[in-house]
């Protein structure tokens, strides 16, 4: 069955708590190296037949990720 | 008045905004998520609480009900519609209040009263306030930090858009202190605070939050 995956991110401008305390923590674990750390979300869908890409943008662009704060990317199958 | 109070699975607050829709005059009407039916409210409230656990984002998934469809549809119309914590966050998922909640800055669920000042006091639902006026009422929210593109803020500074200020502390770094804002025709409210929690002394700190509940009883009144 093909897969898509839909990756959602916090817009740049938008700041992110969680991602900074995750900082903080790599931080205290003598990670220095990493320079800042952004989290999101990602789903893997499960779709029947040929994935219709207009259809899995508007279900990303609409549902799984607000456009307000949020950019989201959409890949589909290669094969 | 007839004032619906809509429950979504995981709505919390949707008794408290039901009695204090009552303690103002009104007479609240239960008004269920999954329906297609608003049965000829007057206004309706969008209570606090945790619809569908807050998963994918808080307020998201609630946004894309069945009555959904009916309230942004009749509120196209002039319904007055309040959205309070998790039914502001309702509004701004589905559209019909800009900007959008997101994690507290803190990380903490915060839950304390809260001084808020009044700006606007010619909308639906804060017209029994004085422009200025400071108020307390509860505030409880992990997710209630109001956010939006610095373009948008100014733009809703500019239209005077933002209905309620946090004052005495943001208790969860909203831009500007944002508290609460309206629509452009100033019958859609959406507040983080709980102004249903703050209508009776021997519960509330005030009853401060009764005014929100007078507001639109008057609004009405005016309007018919």
């Amino acid at each position: 069955m093909p897969v898509v995956v839909v990756d959602v991110v916090l817009k740049p401008e938008i700041s992110d708590p969680q991602g900074q305390a995750v900082l903080g923590a790599l931080g205290r674990l003598g990670h220095s190296g990493v320079r800042s750390v952004r989290q999101g979300k990602h789903f893997v869908l499960e779709v029947d037949g040929t994935p219709d890409a207009a259809e899995l943008r508007e279900i990303a662009e609409t549902l799984l990720a607000n456009p307000v704060i949020e950019d989201v990317e959409l890949h589909l199958p290669t094969d | 008045m007839r004032i619906g109070v809509i429950t979504f699975p995981g709505s919390l607050d949707d008794v408290d905004a039901a009695r204090a829709v009552r303690l103002a005059g009104g007479e609240p009407v239960s008004l269920w998520h999954g329906d297609h039916d608003l049965k000829d409210v007057d206004a309706v409230v969008l209570p606090g609480g945790f619809s569908y656990g807050d998963y994918l984002r808080a307020g998201a998934i609630a946004a894309r009900s069945p009555l959904m469809a009916d309230v942004v549809a009749a509120a196209g119309t002039g319904l007055p519609v309040l959205g309070i914590c998790n039914g502001f966050q309702v509004l701004c998922e589905a559209g019909l209040l800009p900007g959008a909640l997101t994690r507290n800055s803190h990380l903490h669920f915060r839950n304390r009263d809260q001084g808020l000042r009044v700006e606007r006091a010619d909308t639906a639902w804060t017209s029994s306030f004085t422009p200025g006026q400071e108020i307390v009422v509860p505030v409880k929210n992990g997710e209630g930090r109001y956010v939006a593109a610095d373009a948008d803020l100014d733009r809703l500074e500019g239209e005077g858009r933002v209905v309620v200020r946090y004052v005495g502390g943001n208790p969860n770094g909203s831009s500007r202190d944002i508290a609460g804002v309206t629509s452009a025709d100033g019958r859609v409210v959406g507040l983080m605070p709980h102004p249903e929690h703050a209508v009776e002394s021997l519960t509330g700190p005030s009853t401060d939050g009764l005014g929100f509940f007078t507001s639109v009883l008057t609004s009405l009144v005016g309007s018919r």
